[in-house]
């Protein structure tokens, strides 16, 4: 071929090396960048966040944080023991709460009933529950329980601040539990009949131990994000000065107080609100990393 | 091994009855518990409805557009709290999603060393780790004074709209949309990376193979391919930003009266309902309990439309 348009003279024209001024390569590059800088930016808040948490509240750690309670509004000092034990206690009964309801109907899900329309109706109500925004599980529980004086003539308490972040806990565990027995091979299922166990017995001695790590997982990530729940607990468990005065009344947690004494013009009270922070933080990374440990570890 | 015990081995026993007994309890026991989670949405429902019943009577249609909100006299209406609500989480999305997009393109693609994008997916994560609360506590502190001068700066030059029209005095809508994307960006760069993750390899190959460059491919065939879970993810982000209520609270100013401006102090429902639920008794807890209402619904629709989004878009590759 003699025409110009032959492929011979197309290489001889543009040779096959990198060229970076082309537009295409230059539009490569300010992609490049361009993404560079958002990935930056998007992590620049938690090490901002997480450096003042550090740092402010870092500063405030010592024994009498953990075994003081909180001051009187203009006073000097103090610590947040109370609202410690608060959210642990509070915390542990919505655990106590979620996690049978929870497990035990990703159990039926996954176990009993995978495709019927029940299930998928469960499944579609669970992924509207956990779209439910938090502070609305406070006014259901406001309502249901605070208002109604349910438990014993008492209003605000301690139980209807964890039935209420029960509520947010739910959704994540029934999900984990599904999703995590879904994962289980049928062969160790066909195995356990095979042998003469009976449904029951394969589910509690075979599919749920080989779904452990998914499931705990799930779990000690939802505990972790119950913890630092606030916006159910302002008017359910309130808000209270002094130790836990048993389940039916109101009590302090550390994310209650960060709230109210972060919004206080008083310098002792912020302080405190970083300080609590600083526990809180701390707390729920370090949940966070376990869960990561926990999943990591059974996949070697 | 003797014959008898053989025999005892391979014969066929009944089961017991207990043991039929306890398959069967353990089922209806596992019903029961799934059927809770219908059963503790119906009750949210039903609660927050008879809640407001009094209020809906009383305001009607009129409590969605009129922007009263007057304890004293009191006169209820939401506009304010539903205005904010909107504008704040549509403007936070209008910066996540860009943000998150990218750090989600930036960790998938083998720009950088692996153990690097890992590191920053990490990250990413454990910011959505961080209570709201805390972000509140460090947004007043420290971010507010921070961007204040850069508030500032915005008046000066573009007061003359109304977005911008009052001087920025500490908390306002503009901080709080500002948290918001911190809060947000961690659930749309997740899901994004997911989505950009399952995107089939031999559609990158093919568009290197004719020739394209790394940001053709991404732009023109990996985007597209993955848009419908994206979409999906910031639907669901959508419906989070709606709801967020501590940070957003903390920093948003919690105005009775309505402002245009994004530097003035705002309102969202969720923030309303954290102010002054606890205080408040008779009809303004019914409004409240209305305009709780109307955010579920928000966020229901938003979520449901959400799933609808990843079924219906979503290629067939």
């Amino acid at each position: 071929m003699t025409t110009s348009g032959s492929p011979q003279s197309l290489f001889e024209r543009r040779p096959l090396f990198f060229d970076s001024g082309l537009s295409r390569n230059r539009g490569n590059t300010f992609f490049t960048g361009l993404a560079a800088v958002f990935a930056a930016i998007a992590v620049l808040p938690l090490v901002l966040v997480l450096f003042y948490v550090l740092v402010q509240g870092g500063r405030l750690i010592s024994v009498r944080l953990f075994t003081d309670l909180p001051p009187a509004p203009g006073l000097e000092g103090g610590g947040i023991g109370n609202a410690i034990v608060g959210t642990i206690v509070v915390t542990l009964i919505a655990s106590l709460i979620a996690l049978p309801v929870g497990v035990g109907g990703g159990i039926y899900l996954a176990e009993y009933s995978s495709k019927g329309w029940f299930a998928q109706f469960v499944r579609f109500g669970n992924d509207v529950l956990a779209g439910v925004p938090s502070i609305i599980s406070g006014v259901f529980v406001y309502g249901l329980i605070v208002a109604t004086r349910l438990f014993a003539g008492q209003s605000y308490s301690a139980l209807a601040g964890g039935i209420a972040l029960s509520v947010l806990m739910l959704p994540t565990v029934i999900k984990t539990t599904d999703e995590g027995l879904k994962l289980v091979p049928n062969d160790l299922r066909l195995g356990a009949y095979g042998i003469g166990a009976s449904r029951f017995v394969t589910i509690t001695r075979i599919t749920l131990p080989s779904a452990f790590t998914p499931i705990a997982t799930g779990v000690v990530l939802a505990i972790a994000r119950a913890a630092g729940e606030t916006a159910p607990l302002i008017f359910t468990a309130l808000f209270s000065p002094f130790w836990p005065e048993g389940l039916l009344n109101p009590i302090a947690t550390m994310s209650v107080l960060i709230f109210n004494f972060a919004i206080m013009p008083y310098e002792a009270q912020n302080e405190l609100a970083w300080a609590a922070s600083f526990v809180l933080v701390i707390m729920i990374l370090g949940a966070n990393l376990l869960a990561r440990w926990i999943s990591r570890m059974t996949k070697k | 091994m003797t014959t008898a015990a053989r025999e005892e081995m391979f014969t066929l026993r009944r089961r017991p009855a207990a043991e039929k007994w306890v398959d069967l309890g353990f089922r209806q026991l596992t019903l029961c518990l799934a059927a809770m989670v219908a059963i503790v949405l119906l009750a949210i429902f039903i609660t927050v409805f008879q809640g407001g019943r009094e209020a809906m009577g009383q305001f009607g249609l009129t409590f969605l557009t009129s922007s009263a909100w007057n304890p004293v006299k009191e006169e209820y209406g939401a506009f304010t709290a539903i205005y904010g609500t909107l504008v704040t989480s549509l403007l936070a999305l209008l910066l996540a999603v860009p943000l998150g997009v990218g750090t989600a393109i930036f960790i998938t693609e083998d720009l950088i060393p692996s153990a690097l994008r890992e590191a920053i997916g990490l990250m990413v994560e454990l910011l959505a780790a961080i209570p709201s609360v805390v972000l509140g506590l460090w947004a007043i502190f420290v971010m507010e004074p921070a961007i204040r001068p850069v508030l500032q700066l915005l008046h000066t030059l573009l007061g003359w709209t109304p977005f911008f029209g009052t001087v920025p005095q500490g908390p306002g809508t503009a901080p709080a949309v500002l948290i918001l994307v911190v809060m947000v960006l961690p659930i749309i760069t997740a899901i994004a990376r997911d989505a950009l993750n399952q995107v089939p390899v031999e559609l990158r190959q093919g568009a290197y193979g004719i020739g394209t460059t790394r940001w053709g491919a991404i732009l023109n065939i990996i985007l597209p391919a993955a848009i419908s879970s994206i979409m999906g993810g910031v639907m669901l982000a959508l419906g989070r930003a709606m709801g967020e209520t501590m940070a957003v609270t903390m920093i948003i100013g919690n105005a009775l009266n309505f402002s245009p401006s994004l530097l003035a102090p705002g309102n969202t429902i969720a923030s309303m309902l954290a102010n002054q639920f606890g205080e408040a008794d008779g009809i303004q807890v019914s409004a409240l309990m209305y305009a709780a209402l109307i955010l579920m619904l928000l966020t229901f629709s938003v979520n449901v439309l959400a799933q609808w989004v990843v079924r219906r878009l979503s290629l067939r590759y």
